[in-house]
């Protein structure tokens, strides 16, 4: 019998037994399928991590108040309150590798505007704040020196999600309005340009007033969340985190021994905390996406093992009639492989576009892995050829007769 | 043709042997025709089995054609079962999910037969045994006595020279029966050797030869001097319209 009829009698037995290749097939395809999901979703949300960290502003410093001793976390504002405006100005006129610093205050508000209504960060704070942190204007203009020496000039820049979840477009119109944060009206007077940041950490769904009204008006505390700081270069980001810190030891008066009541981070730390943080993610899933395709494995064996009674017989009755040993184990090899390559690509194919489908829900880029494929690929195949050939090669081997009373 | 020499088979059950078959030597030759009778139980599908090749006996030689066919490996065995012998199962051993001409197609296909012929082939082996207007049909939309036939036409597919038939009219009602037997009478004018299982003496009497099986051993060999004649006529689509 030539390679031809051996496949076209293995589709026969494929078509005649339905149920039983679908099912093998579910096997693999939740295997494959999970895996380039998984896999899939992790590379995703570590490239959109680390491009959002990136994209934070260069040689930035950030001094959150209380102890950490995890390096901190992006952005996260400290519970404690040991950080004061003051220490501002003695760190300014302390460290010589700084370069400009902004402190902020954060809290969340309800904005509303004629029929609009959203919820969303605020955060107080300085004009330096645009050139450290990387921001820039679409329209208007941001935070001045004026707006601070104020003290309660209520002034507002927005975020163009704020924009687009107020009035339903980014592009609209809304320079010069009066919106109210928690009741309390600011006038629009600039629209930040999207830093094209996306996922958990939006810089684009946020709203900057100057750092006394937010503090008066809308926290009513006189404490700082953050500081950032923006070193004179890259080479001087350890210097300038010394001196800060040395600075602000000697601004809240800590003795030696006494342990810090802040925390200087340095974007380098952020970086490598949240690689930590997405590779364990990405290794979380990794797991939860090799358990499937353990079950699905286990699937795929369940199946084959099950359907061995029948087949055995079937086996004998072929040999019966006159098929040779390497007719069957041809047979059962071509079947195996049909249904991994089979499901294999349905599997890719649904991993694909459920990452998709999971990224434009949770608005990031996912990517597939190409190596993830060939392993969830090349292990349920190896599931499904050595499931799908032994028992035929065991039955192959007996006599016909044993084979058709095989139970 | 078929050449048994003390042949014996023996099954452990437990610490005791069992014989199914105990040194049985019988001779049948080339285009012979014979019944095989006895009680249940006695080793008859044991012996069928043997001579067809699909089992090995534990004593004894076996002589198919002057060729000992112990020495033979599994694959001459298989291509001997596939162009010398064609096998009718006591329990019909068809493909389930598969059409009766599929089932009759097998061992063309593992002859190497082109589609084509193969096609042709397992037609006309269908139209034979009366089968025509269900080859199509999966087995599980076949009757038994239908189921029968079908396997029937797969064992003569083959044009083999030696037919082995274990009770091949086991289901069937005496006319159908008849039918059969009609088939199997003009195979056997054309030249094949056919050795059939049967617990009716209608049946055996259409034979030239009955030998008589009691507890493993030969208790009988007769020669049939006038075999009824089963009339032919009765083959066709009848029984398969209805
Ligand atoms: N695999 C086996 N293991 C043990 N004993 C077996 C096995 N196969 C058959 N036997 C025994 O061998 C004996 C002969 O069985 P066989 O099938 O040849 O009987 P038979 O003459 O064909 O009977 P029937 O007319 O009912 O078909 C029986 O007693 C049976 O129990
Ligand atoms: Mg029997």
């Amino acid at each position: 019998m030539n390679l031809w009829e051996s496949i076209r009698v293995s589709l026969r037995a494929l078509r005649a037994n339905k149920m039983r290749s679908i099912l093998t097939m579910l096997g693999i395809i939740i295997g494959v399928g999970a895996v380039v999901a998984m896999v899939g979703i992790g590379n995703g949300a570590s490239a959109s991590i680390t491009s959002q960290i990136q994209g934070l502003g260069s040689n930035l410093l950030v001094v959150t108040p209380g102890q950490s001793n995890t390096g901190g976390v992006m952005g996260g504002s400290g519970s404690a309150s040991t950080l004061l405006l003051s220490d501002v100005a003695k760190i300014k006129t302390a460290a010589s590798a700084v370069k400009a610093l902004a402190p902020a205050v954060s809290t969340r508000v309800q904005v509303v505007y004629a029929s609009g209504n959203t919820s969303t960060s605020v955060t107080g704070t300085t004009a330096e704040y645009a050139q450290i942190r990387n921001v820039s204007l679409e329209q208007g203009r941001f935070l001045t020196q004026a707006d601070i020496d104020d003290g309660s000039v209520r002034v507002a820049i927005l975020g163009p999600s704020v924009v687009e979840n107020l009035l339903g477009s980014s592009q609209a119109d809304i320079l010069g309005k009066v919106i109210k944060l928690n009741n309390v009206p600011f006038l629009v007077v600039g629209v930040t340009a999207s830093q094209g940041s996306s996922g958990m950490l939006n810089n684009d769904d946020v709203i900057y007033v100057p750092l006394n009204t937010a503090q008066n008006r809308l926290i009513g505390k006189k404490n700082l969340n953050q500081i950032y700081i923006e070193a004179a270069s890259a080479d001087l980001m350890v210097t300038a985190q010394e001196q800060v810190t040395a600075a602000l030891r000697r601004a809240h008066q800590l003795g030696t021994g006494q342990e810090n009541d802040f925390t200087v981070t340095n974007q380098a730390d952020i970086l490598s905390t949240m690689e930590t943080v997405t590779q364990t993610m990405t290794l979380l899933l990794g797991g939860i996406a090799g358990i499937s395709l353990l079950v699905g494995g286990i699937g795929i064996m369940n199946i084959m093992l099950v359907s061995v009674t029948e087949r055995t017989r079937e086996i004998g009755i072929r040999k019966a009639m006159g098929a040779k040993g390497k007719d069957i184990l041809l047979q059962f090899l071509i079947e195996a492989i049909v249904l991994s390559v089979l499901g294999g690509s349905i599997g890719i194919g649904l991993g694909a576009g459920g990452s998709e489908l999971a990224g434009s829900l949770l608005k990031m880029d996912t990517s597939i892995s190409g190596p993830s494929i060939a392993l969830a690929f090349g292990f349920s195949a190896l599931i499904g050829i050595i499931f799908g050939v032994f028992p035929a090669r065991k039955a192959a081997l007996m006599n016909p007769i044993d084979a058709l009373r095989y139970e | 043709m078929l050449r048994l020499q003390g042949i014996s088979k023996i099954y452990k059950v437990g610490d005791s042997e069992f014989y199914a078959l105990r040194k049985i030597n019988l001779e049948v030759g080339e285009a012979d025709f014979v019944s095989i009778m006895g009680p249940s139980g006695s080793g008859k599908s044991t012996m069928m089995n043997i001579l067809g090749c699909l089992d090995k006996p534990s004593e004894g030689e076996y002589l198919l054609d002057g060729v000992n066919v112990s020495v033979l490996t599994s694959n001459e065995l298989a291509e001997l079962r596939n162009r010398k012998i064609g096998f009718v199962f006591q329990g019909f051993n068809l493909l389930p999910r598969t059409t009766a001409l599929e089932n009759v197609e097998l061992p063309l296909l593992y002859a190497g037969v082109k589609t084509r012929e193969r096609r042709q082939r397992a037609l006309e082996a269908l139209e034979l045994v009366g089968l025509s207007s269900r080859v199509n049909h999966r087995l599980k939309e076949l009757s038994g006595g239908q189921q029968q036939r079908v396997a029937i036409a797969r064992a003569l597919v083959n044009k083999p020279k030696i037919i082995l038939a274990d009770e091949p009219t086991g289901n069937l009602d005496s006319q159908t029966s008849e039918e059969i037997m009609a088939i199997l009478q003009s195979l056997h004018e054309a030249g094949s050797t056919i050795l059939l299982v049967t617990h009716e003496t209608d049946i055996a009497l259409y034979t030239r030869r009955i030998i008589r099986f009691l507890d493993g051993q030969i208790s009988g060999d007769e020669q049939i001097i006038a075999p009824h004649i089963a009339r032919a006529h009765v083959v066709g689509e009848k029984g398969a319209a209805s």
